[in-house]
């Protein structure tokens, strides 16, 4: 693709000299038949020569815009797929022990991956909706839901988040993502969900990730 | 003859009355009653009996039985005091007041055909269906029965059977099997029953709301009639009775929030409660007075307790404060001056109280720090006496009472889990959530002789509260 233009220049710059080098030079005004014949003819293969090189140029010009076209939406694509990598570090869950609401060290990691997006985007804004297992009471669960949501908002605001960004809520045990009635089930539905609010459709990925 | 039998669903203290109910087998009636009115064609003479009260005339009950339309008269009325009698019998069994004393249709027919051995009613013809002397010798302290009114109702019979006399005789104003009002019309009846024979009304013609799959559902109290009373996807929970047993308040799902919802139960009105369209409010309770409700809300400044002047529309209040601490679940004292609840301001939920304004908190249920379970969701019991609430025993929920005046506390239950619990208004009996069958369901104990029965048979139900007595049939 690259080598079609030059390619196509030089056979046009060689068709030209070809043209010019070909004629006979021009003689005194004897004009006869023979002579306006070959003018005309001259005449036809110029017009012939300047349509291949508009056609010619034309063509590069439309592959030109072609590869624009392509490169920009490949890096249309490599945008939204980093948006979408960004959205899942906003949005990973994370999870807590029974009865408690204390953020655990693995889970901190979540966050600080939360915070480094939340501050690289300052239009982002989002929800923390805390959940609970089904053993606890169920009228209390929407009061630790409620903190399970606070604690992971204190933890992104007291480093450095402003707290309007954040919005949080409870649901108590009332939306398990597991129906089940064991440990692995309790200990799925213990989290923090995280939504995104507002100034999620581009996103940009933090320095360093 | 085999001799009376004497059944009894599960062992009683020997302080209750003990009370012979009359069997219900068709038959048996339809033959004593015709061997009855046979010799007896002038009982409505009858004047050995004490004074019956309004004016329900004793013995000439079956008069009808004896003319030639028998049969014809017989049929419904017969399914009639069959159904009445059914449920006047189950509802005195779960008064939990008495020692039942069933007989067999054959034995009651050779007992009622033995004129003679009852000693007031000797001689008398309507005597033949209440042998004084026999129930007494079976331990019967009071005799029930259902009868014919003359003016085409049917009555309650309560015989005082030491005293040889008429009790009391309570008319049951509805005679159609089919009349929505008809069970209720009969609990109330048994609830005068229960006046009659132990000085205080029973808790038959009560209902009691909880909640299932997300709706609100209202129970009768001997389980029958579960019904949903909200359309599904409403998220409910928490559905709490007022005190005048003719509004419900519930918590339910509105997008992110969760909101209080004051619905009136005869005529599905709605009201959102004012504030509460911020936030997740849930766990509501009325004042006494049903002026005042106060609820929990959880939201960025944590879970406090609120009060809001219903009647005025005016005048949110929150009761409680810290940033540290999660109050929740408020419960009034009968009297209104004090609010129990739950806080976790040392660590783990206990039960607080404080006054109904917010001042004097203080700790209410004690507990050993760090040994002693959590404890949730208290409930005052009407009589002001006791909290019964939840706690955590060796992980998981049981049901505790705290006697309010010495601060003692007593432990009610201990097969599954069983939480959540809810006094009924004769402060004796307590419905609540047990897991004990596999499912969660309602279950009702009483107190005092720690009986218990289940209430709900369906696919779950949690979070029951228990209504007043209620006076009136517009009550669905």
């Amino acid at each position: 693709m690259r080598r079609a233009m030059p390619l196509a220049f030089g056979i046009a710059v060689l068709a030209i000299a070809a043209a010019c080098g070909g004629n006979p030079p021009p003689q005194a005004p004897q004009p006869n038949a023979d002579s306006l014949a070959a003018a005309e003819r001259a005449r036809q293969d110029s017009l012939a020569r300047e349509q291949a090189i508009r056609d010619s140029i034309e063509r590069a010009r439309r592959e030109a815009e072609e590869r624009i076209r392509r490169a920009s939406e490949d890096s249309l694509a490599a945008l939204r797929r980093g948006t979408e990598e960004v959205r899942g570090m906003v949005t990973a869950m994370i999870n807590f022990d029974f009865d408690k609401s204390d953020i655990r060290p693995g889970d901190a990691q979540v966050l600080d991956r939360k915070l480094a997006v939340l501050q690289a985007n300052p239009g982002l804004t989002i929800e923390i909706v805390g959940h609970c297992d089904e053993r606890g009471s169920d009228e209390y669960n929407l009061a630790l839901g409620n903190r399970r949501a606070l604690s992971a908002k204190q933890y992104l605001v007291s480093r450095g988040i402003d707290a309007g960004r954040i919005s949080t809520r409870s649901m108590g045990e009332e939306q398990p993502v597991n129906p089940g009635h064991d440990e692995t089930a309790w200990a799925q539905n213990r989290r923090d969900e995280f939504g995104i609010t507002a100034g999620g459709d581009v996103l940009m990925r933090p320095p360093g990730m | 003859m085999t001799g009376p039998v004497f059944s009894s669903s599960s062992p009683r203290t020997l302080r209750s009355p003990r009370l012979v109910f009359f069997p219900g087998a068709p038959w048996a009636w339809a033959v004593a009653a015709a061997v009855a009115a046979w010799s007896a064609p002038l009982r409505a003479q009858d004047t050995l009996r004490p004074p019956v009260e309004q004016g329900v005339r004793v013995g000439i009950t079956y008069t009808p039985g004896l003319r030639p339309g028998l049969l014809v008269l017989g049929g419904p009325r017969r399914d009639l005091l069959d159904s009445v009698r059914a449920i006047v019998r189950r509802d005195l069994d779960d008064s939990d007041r008495f020692e039942m004393i069933t007989l067999p249709g054959s034995d009651s027919l050779m007992v009622a055909v033995g004129a003679g051995m009852g000693a007031p009613a000797a001689g008398t013809k309507s005597g033949s269906f209440v042998n004084y002397a026999l129930y007494q010798a079976l331990g019967a302290d009071y005799t029930v029965d259902v009868v014919d009114r003359p003016d085409s109702g049917i009555a309650v019979m309560v015989y005082d059977v030491k005293g040889g006399g008429v009790r009391k005789a309570i008319p049951v104003p509805v005679t159609d099997l089919k009349s929505p009002d008809f069970r209720f019309d009969v609990h109330r009846a048994s609830d005068e029953v229960v006046r009659a024979a132990a000085g205080t009304p029973g808790i038959a013609a009560t209902r009691i709301l909880f909640e299932n799959n997300r709706r609100v559902y209202r129970v009768d109290a001997d389980g029958a009639d579960a019904v949903a009373i909200t359309q599904p996807g409403g998220g409910t929970m928490s559905p709490t009775w007022a005190p005048d047993g003719r509004r419900m308040v519930y918590s339910e799902q509105a997008g992110p929030i969760r909101r209080l919802v004051v619905v009136d139960v005869a005529s599905g009105q709605r009201d959102v409660v004012g504030p509460t369209t911020t936030g997740v409010n849930f766990a509501p309770a009325f004042s006494p007075d049903g002026r005042t409700l106060a609820f929990s809300r959880s939201d960025e400044d944590g879970t406090h307790i609120y009060a809001y002047n219903l009647a005025d529309h005016c005048c949110l209040q929150r009761l409680t404060a810290g940033r540290f601490s999660d109050n929740l679940s408020p419960t009034f004292s009968p009297d209104g001056r004090r609010i129990a609840f739950v806080s976790t301001r040392a660590g783990a939920p206990q039960i607080y109280a404080m006054s109904a304004d917010g001042t004097e908190q203080e700790l209410f249920a004690p507990f050993d720090y760090g040994v002693t379970g959590s404890s949730y969701a208290p409930e005052w019991s009407p009589d002001g006496l006791h909290l019964a609430f939840h706690r955590d025993v060796a992980g998981t929920y049981q049901i505790f009472v705290m006697d309010v005046a010495s601060r003692s506390v007593r432990q009610l239950t201990s097969a599954g889990r069983n939480e959540d619990p809810t006094w009924a208004p004769d402060g004796r009996h307590l419905a609540f959530v047990s897991s004990r069958t596999g499912t969660r369901q309602i279950w009702v104990m009483d107190m005092d002789t720690g009986r218990v029965r289940q209430l709900t048979r369906l696919d779950g139900a949690r979070l029951p509260s228990w209504s007043p007595r209620v006076s009136d049939t517009n009550h669905h």
